[in-house]
């Protein structure tokens, strides 16, 4: 994430290690008491590393042309998620709007919870200290810095993700898009534009 | 443990001192906000975390905080604000 102070490394190579080294033991431990097999693990990897953005671009696109789903999907997210044959395994997902008056921008404070099911794994900056610091307290400065400026007449509303809700911000839909197909829709939800930090695409931008 | 505060209550975070695993991060402990809708009972991570069971299950609240309120410099427009998942053993009503 580009940001204009001076700081040294973010996370102590040792202590990464340690974790490590901590991960590949209980890995193991389970592998040999029998409780999960290598294949098991692997094909969960598998499954994580291909859930991405294109989820929640399918999601975001479809509430833009759609009002009823949209209803939908703001009144329970994880429902709406499935409905499209996402399955979210249990995730508590909450959908926040982005109108005219309200921007909505996601962070985890305490650590780096994320709509994994939906976006796939998180960014590194989304999991560095300096983004989860400045996001609760200078959210504006944080939205500069990603070429995303809001007005002072909307609202900028951080969701700080602490406990057991998920978050999934539905970027404004941009002009000129009226009449677009579903599937040309979703290339412009980029994956920053559902975390918050930037909007979608202007359709000049990717045709 | 049964919901007590309705959607548009006033609360204040608790500003105990604590150690070990806690969802409630400092920044905001001792700031009041408001109820802003209830998101069912979880069990609870500060005893879960320690191999506990986590019981009994706490509501969960997302609370609605002005970024005036929790910060005396901040530099943005007063409606501003930051939603966060607050239990419920944390929260005190605020008349």
């Amino acid at each position: 994430m580009p940001h204009d102070h001076p700081h040294g490394p973010v996370v102590d190579p040792q202590r990464l290690a340690h974790y490590q080294d901590m991960a590949t033991a209980v890995r193991e431990l389970l592998v040999d008491k029998g409780i999960l097999t290598k294949s098991q693990i692997e094909t969960k990897i598998k499954e994580m590393e291909d859930r991405g953005p294109a989820l929640g671009a399918r999601m975001v696109a479809r509430a833009w042309i759609d009002s009823d789903y949209k209803a939908r999907l703001l009144t329970d997210g994880s429902a709406a998620a499935e409905e499209l044959g996402i399955p979210v395994d249990g995730t508590k997902l909450i959908v926040l709007e982005n109108t005219e008056e309200v921007h909505n921008l996601v962070v985890c404070t305490l650590c780096s919870c994320y709509p994994r099911n939906i976006l796939g794994l998180p960014p590194d900056w989304y999991k560095k200290r300096p983004y989860r610091a400045r996001a609760v307290k200078e959210p504006r400065a944080i939205l500069k810095e990603f070429d995303t400026i809001i007005p002072n007449s909307t609202s900028v509303r951080v969701h700080d993700s602490t406990a057991d809700m998920r978050y999934l911000v539905l970027p404004l839909r941009p002009e000129g898009t009226d009449g677009w197909a579903e599937e040309d829709l979703t290339k412009l939800v980029c994956r920053d534009s559902m975390i918050g930090v930037r909007t979608a695409k202007e359709p000049r931008e990717h045709f | 443990m049964k919901p007590l505060y309705p959607i548009g209550a006033r609360v204040t975070v608790s500003d105990r001192e604590t150690t070990g695993h806690m969802r409630t991060p400092t920044y905001i402990r001792g700031k009041t906000g408001m109820i802003e809708r209830r998101c069912g009972s979880f069990r609870n991570p500060e005893t879960l975390a320690y191999g506990g069971n986590g019981m009994p299950e706490q509501p969960l609240y997302r609370v609605r905080f002005l970024q005036h309120d929790i910060w005396t410099n901040y530099l943005g427009p007063p409606q501003d604000t930051v939603d966060i998942e607050i239990y419920q053993h944390w929260l005190e009503r605020t008349v």
